[in-house]
């Protein structure tokens, strides 16, 4: 998926994922569990509150020491992880 | 409606809690932890190593029996001394082997006064290894495709029927990949070595393999189900580690099962879910499984309720457990004296 398409829809994080406040995330479904850095937990806390990737950017740009296209192209990866572990809910 | 007020005699077997533990010892942890039923625990052991035997605060009183396989005679009377002296209200057996001798014996045990929940013959036929592809034919159910094979020259033509890898399956336990013909002969001598004939052959299919624990009233009622996944599996093919999970479909598959063939019993559905996110049916284990104290601990006191439905009692369908619970199992070194082995080897019971 390029950034342009990211860029016009709001990823869908799979619905009944339980995210615990230390990054701990249980997929319930399956069983799987998986650890987040806070980084990652602050990123996928922005996409389950329904936030664009301008916003996350925006938001992220903001507050750490990186450059927007530096950090689309980890955004594109960590969002590709997801997928590749069915945590995205691709037909929502 | 309880049992409070009558100290049950139930006798189980399966306390073989080794490296690949039988279900006995944590039947007995849900029967003894149940607010509903007060229980006297019988340990039935077929060898004197069993541990359930010296587990004095699980097992109240262990007996050895012979091999179902030794006759069906001799394994009645032996049952009927132990009842002679025990008076069992309940028997829960735990093993595969001793189901065909104890459901052909219904008849004589509910004479002798000992209650069981088990399924029927034909129930306990129709879901054989072997018969699958018949099961899923009949009532809709994605099944592996499988052979039986009663020579080792039947293994000669299996290429001609499914690809490698297939699954070599012994009747009752033990199933190995095999990826060649020549490693599926060395699996079927070896679990025809140890289990006799004949032997199951069965498509492998690739995913990940999810299980259901159930409870059947006999009517086609389900009187509780959690399904789980197996975390970690040990050389033996047995569950290390594993977890609840929520899963609408597995609980639907196994309400679609217990409706259509009105299981009475304990049960296991081992299931494999594709890729395709379809879930095929790979085995079905007519009793409760070893890790039914994880569906205890989710809420789900399956023991109880089978104990209540061998005793005629009117039990609810359990509405929920909690998702996410998980089981760790661990080994132990039990101390035990030298005259309880003594007592148990020369005696039969200790």
């Amino acid at each position: 998926m390029k950034a342009q398409q990211l860029n016009e829809e709001i990823m869908k994080i799979k619905k009944n994922l339980a995210i615990s406040d230390t990054g701990f995330v249980f997929d319930p479904s399956t069983g799987d569990s998986y650890t987040l850095n806070p980084v990652g937990l602050e990123l996928i806390q922005l996409i389950k509150s329904g936030q664009d990737l301008p916003a996350i950017t925006t938001h992220i740009t903001g507050k750490y020491d990186v450059d927007a296209i530096a950090f689309e192209r980890y955004y594109l990866d960590f969002i590709a992880t997801l997928r590749q572990m069915h945590l995205i809910d691709d037909n929502a | 409606m309880t049992t409070l007020d009558k100290t049950l005699t139930i006798a189980v077997s399966g306390i073989n809690n080794i490296d690949s533990p039988g279900p006995g010892i944590p039947v007995i942890r849900g029967l003894r932890e149940s607010d509903k039923i007060r229980a006297r625990i019988i340990g039935i052991a077929y060898e004197n190593l069993e541990p359930g035997a010296y587990m004095h605060d699980h097992v109240d009183k262990a007996y050895k029996m012979p091999y179902p396989s030794d006759g069906v005679e001799s394994y009645l009377e032996r049952l009927r001394y132990i009842h002679s002296r025990e008076h069992i209200d309940v028997l829960i057996p735990n093993f595969d082997s001793e189901l065909f001798t104890l459901m052909k014996s219904e008849k004589i045990l509910t004479e002798m006064g000992i209650r069981t929940f088990l399924p029927t013959l034909a129930q306990f036929e129709e879901r054989h290894k072997a018969n699958l592809p018949d099961y899923g034919r009949k009532y809709g159910v994605l099944v592996a495709n499988s052979e039986t094979l009663t020579s080792i020259a039947d293994l000669n033509h299996i290429r001609e029927k499914m690809e490698f890898p297939i699954v070599v399956k012994g009747k009752f336990y033990d199933a190995y990949i095999a990826y060649d013909l020549e490693q599926a002969r060395i699996y079927f001598n070896r679990i025809s070595a140890k289990w006799g004939l004949p032997i199951v052959v069965q498509e492998f299919i690739r995913g990940t393999e999810v299980n259901v624990i159930a409870l059947g009233d006999g009517r086609g009622n389900t009187i509780g189900a959690v399904p789980m996944r197996k975390q970690y599996i040990t050389d033996k093919g047995k569950a290390w580690g594993g977890i609840t999970l929520a899963d609408d479909t597995m609980m639907e598959l196994t309400q679609k099962i217990m409706h259509a063939t009105k299981w009475r019993g304990g049960m296991e559905l081992e299931l494999i879910r594709t890729k395709k996110d379809e879930l095929y049916l790979i085995e079905i284990n007519p009793r409760l499984p070893a890790w039914v104290y994880l569906a205890v601990a989710a809420g789900q006191n399956l023991p109880e309720a089978l104990v209540r439905l061998a005793l005629g009692e009117a039990v609810q369908p359990f509405a929920r457990y909690d998702v996410g619970k998980m089981f760790i199992r661990y080994s132990y070194d039990m101390i035990c004296e030298l005259r309880e082995f003594e007592q148990l080897s020369t005696h039969g019971e200790l």
